[in-house]
């Protein structure tokens, strides 16, 4: 029954989401793709931080290095094939997680929160301080990628409805396969080491090789959503990489629910909805913001995702008492 | 004689100038359970940790099967089939006594490639985790949250996880630990059902239940064997008595 509620209320809201922008502004259509491509990065942290228990305070260099790739992969007078670019982009955010993972891996805790952070600012440094990716001013992508397969051209990115579109289906992909995965062998590994690592090793798991695969695996979904983000604003700058990135991502997760795959989601719409609501009103908002996220963890333990469950239970208690 | 499963040699084990365990020689042997006792601080938890690959010995040799297996670590220990308990529970109290269960069945056909396979439609998988719980004895509670059970029956699910991961050798650390009497009963019967068919390293402080499983019995005093034979030998040992069973005398 609860399940099949929360079912239908997931296919409302995309269904929401589908319609959105055929009766929105263009302006408040860009701003919705903005928060999908977000929350494509907050499920993909959450698999680190929600269902492995690593929390990454560095999840934005591999956003980042994907954002980078395909500004490089487009050449300067005509776009990148989508087929060629999305694969390398993505395959490039995940060598630069398996190669970091095999690094921060081996510390736990507080250290693997600093070492995280350490790793992302040297990526960061190096894209801010080298002339390669345009120093710190960045690259302009002047051509989105081109879907063409052939002489045949299915969709075109540089539409924004047609990019839309496809973030919306990236979106739908990386949730139906995140769900996929956690219930499968390899999934049900993550949560076990989340909840008792030593366990799992004396059970006989080589947990290092598990979370390489998911701190890999999570930053190869981290570049798909790098990829789409300097799709959709058309250019990258070295801020991509940035802790603030990493932090609002964390954010997200957190405010969401962490260990829910649709509280990511909604914790993306919350932290950037917010954020643009609290911008409007003040330049302070920061402050605003602070104290929504204080309030939060205060006053929502497990986050957006649990509040419905909260509200059935405070019903059902009232109609008792009533 | 019995099938010698896992042998330590001369396993010795310093941390500074302590020597936890010196020159520690056991033998563990199918269908007999060996008892390691020992007043606190005899070096018993060090000889399990080094056994179970949680510590590496300073000197010394672990052979399973004859093959020399001192340099593998706790994880390829699991999965040629020594499996061990703890002395402080160690579950996870978050999953259902089924999952907990299936986790550590799983750990013995891995699949992690097949990620679009839901793990509880893999049978064997569930079939051997359900025949664990049933040995046991937690039959009826496989969707009971774990970390809702007795102390007793977390101490089960304990023994049903190595089960679970069809170890040839148990290395069980104070199972007894905080068990009332009933539940103390209960787990001996489990125990003399168990080693028919398994080696078992029995780390107790509980004597009378000691007396009622073990086949052979090693007494530990500052890291060092002190003696090592049948339950009667030990019991009418006056180094024992002196040592360990000090002015109570033995349990007759």
């Amino acid at each position: 029954m609860n399940s099949r509620l929360a079912a239908m209320f997931k296919l409302l809201a995309l269904a929401a989401v589908l319609a959105f922008p055929l009766i929105g502004s263009e302006f408040y259509a860009e701003l919705v793709a903005k928060i999908l491509v977000l929350a494509i990065f907050a499920m993909s942290l959450d698999l680190l931080v929600g269902f492995t228990g690593l929390v990454s305070f560095g999840h934005a260099a591999y956003f980042g290095v994907a954002a980078y790739a395909v500004a490089l992969l487009t050449p300067a007078d005509n776009p990148a094939l989508l087929w060629v670019a999305l694969p390398l982009s993505v395959l490039g955010a995940a060598l630069a997680a398996l190669v970091i993972g095999v690094f921060v891996l081996r510390t736990k805790g507080i250290y693997f929160i600093m070492v995280t952070l350490a790793f992302a600012q040297m990526a960061y440094y190096v894209f801010h301080d080298t002339k390669f990716g345009g120093g710190s001013d960045g690259i302009y992508l002047d051509f989105k990628p081109s879907a063409a397969i052939g002489g045949f051209t299915p969709f075109d990115l540089a539409e924004p409805l047609h990019l839309y579109y496809f973030i919306v289906a990236a979106l739908v992909a990386v949730y139906a396969f995140l769900t996929l995965l956690l219930r499968s062998p390899f999934g049900r590994v993550l949560v076990g080491i989340r909840s008792n690592e030593h366990r799992m090793q004396s059970l006989g798991y080589a947990t290092f090789r598990y979370k390489l695969a998911a701190f890999t695996l999570a930053g190869a979904l981290a570049g798909l959503a790098g990829f789409l983000y300097a799709v959709l604003f058309g250019f990258v700058t070295p801020e991509y990489l940035s802790w603030h990135k990493s932090g609002d991502v964390l954010l997200m997760v957190i405010l969401g629910g962490m260990g829910n795959l649709a509280g990511a989601i909604a914790g993306a719409f919350a932290l950037v909805g917010l954020q643009e609501l609290f911008s409007d009103w003040t330049k302070h908002w920061q402050l605003l913001m602070g104290g929504v996220i204080v309030a939060a963890v205060l006053f929502l333990p497990g986050g957006l995702a649990a509040m419905p469950a909260r509200l059935i239970n405070r019903l059902k208690g009232e109609s008792h008492h009533g | 004689m019995a099938e010698a499963l896992l042998a330590a040699e001369g396993l010795t084990r310093r941390f500074g100038g302590l020597a936890a365990n010196q020159d520690v020689n056991l033998s563990l042997e199918r269908g007999v359970l060996h008892a390691l006792l020992g007043p606190n601080g005899a070096g018993k938890s060090t000889c399990i940790n080094m056994l179970s690959g949680d510590l590496p010995p300073s000197e010394g040799h672990i052979r399973y099967r004859g093959e020399d297996i001192t340099g593998m670590c706790a994880h390829q220990r699991s999965r040629i089939g020594i499996g061990r308990s703890y002395q402080r529970t160690n579950i996870f109290p978050q999953f259902s006594v089924l999952e907990n269960c299936r986790l550590a069945a799983q750990s013995r056909n891995q699949r992690p490639w097949r990620i679009f396979t839901d793990a509880l439609g893999l049978t064997d998988t569930v079939e051997r985790a359900r025949a664990a719980i049933d040995e046991a004895g937690l039959s009826g509670r496989e969707a009971r949250i774990a970390g809702t059970l007795s102390h007793g029956e977390q101490r089960q699910l304990e023994i049903a996880m190595v089960l679970a991961t069809d170890a040839q050798v148990l290395l069980l650390d104070e199972p007894l630990a905080g068990m009332g009497s009933d539940e103390s009963a209960q787990m001996v019967a489990l125990l003399n059902g168990l080693k028919k068919t398994r080696a078992i390293l029995l780390v107790e402080h509980d004597m009378d239940a000691v007396f009622a499983v073990a086949d052979r019995i090693t007494v530990m005093v500052n890291g060092q064997v002190l003696e090592s034979g049948p339950p009667q030998q030990i019991r009418n040992s006056p180094d024992v008595q002196q040592a360990y069973l000090g002015q109570e005398g033995a349990h007759d």
